[in-house]
């Protein structure tokens, strides 16, 4: 990583991204992530194509889940593993907040020269 | 002053005590005065704000050191009235290069009174920026992410004809 750190200027992204990224810094939740993104999969499914045990499995997923890079799903006694297909939520959060704070602005700055010009 | 909205765009609006041409003339020239100051994805603090008042202009700020971060396109321009523009940064905070994957932000001034105006924005289209996850895989396994602004920029301009 070069430059400023974005979570020096953007808190909300910061963890969205930063999460995200360092959640897929680990290869072998990478390649869990990338098989996931072919399609569901299963826990047990993941651990028998993988030379990982079913618990490091479990692990990788729920880093992958905290991160909100995939969503689980239970599916009779299995639980049934995707990417989340919603990952445009955290970007719109930001989006809210950043337009509330400049429209606010925008008003303060636009009543101020109003007010001046009187 | 804001509501969730249909999932692919963002909707806000504000009542301001002043005529619409104030309102958009503010907006637009003096968008660097209001913008969140965190919003930058230059190296350096942000010298200003230019908004140039022309379709086919940009949003850009420029840093201290003089370097520069062009974050949108103007697509419509026509006060008091209406302003339209790109955004074209990805979920990876990065240059988005690619004008099909840039969501974009309408500004509609609307006369209440004469000297009050409620400004109405949309940001939509936000499913254009795609596929996130694609990106962050990208910025894993390229270059390690945020190279920041300019190199981007110059390989934009670069790239055009």
């Amino acid at each position: 990583m070069t430059g400023k750190p974005v979570s020096v200027t953007l808190p909300f992204v910061a963890t969205y991204q930063s999460a995200g990224l360092s959640a897929l810094g680990d290869p072998t939740r990478r390649v869990i992530f990338e098989r996931l993104a072919e399609r569901p999969r299963a826990v047990g499914e993941l651990a028998s194509e993988l030379p990982v045990s079913r618990p490091a499995v479990s692990q990788h997923l729920k880093v992958l889940k905290e991160a909100g890079l995939v969503i689980d799903q239970p599916a009779g006694t299995r639980r049934i593993y995707q990417v989340d297909p919603d990952g445009l939520a955290a970007l719109r959060g930001y989006l809210d907040h950043f337009w509330d704070q400049a429209l606010a602005g925008f008003k303060a700055a636009v009543e101020q020269q109003t007010k001046e010009s009187e | 002053m804001s509501t969730r909205a249909a999932d692919t765009a963002t909707r806000h609006s504000i009542v301001v005590a002043a005529p619409a041409e104030r309102a958009f003339s503010v907006f637009t020239d003096g968008f660097g005065t209001f913008k969140p100051r965190e919003h930058n994805l230059l190296e350096v603090d942000i010298a200003e704000t230019v908004f140039e008042t022309h379709v086919g202009g940009n949003i850009y700020d420029r840093g201290v050191d003089g370097s520069e971060c062009r974050w949108a396109r103007v697509l419509a321009f026509e006060p008091p009235n209406r302003v339209v523009f790109s955004w074209d940064i990805n979920p990876q905070w990065q240059i988005e290069t690619d004008p099909d994957k840039a969501s974009e932000i309408e500004v509609r001034f609307i006369a209440e009174a004469p000297d009050r105006t409620r400004v109405e924005l949309e940001h939509r289209n936000l499913d254009r920026h795609g596929d996130g996850w694609e990106g962050i895989r990208e910025s894993v396994d390229g270059e390690g992410g945020w190279p920041g602004c300019l190199r981007r920029f110059a390989e934009h301009v670069a790239a055009r004809p």
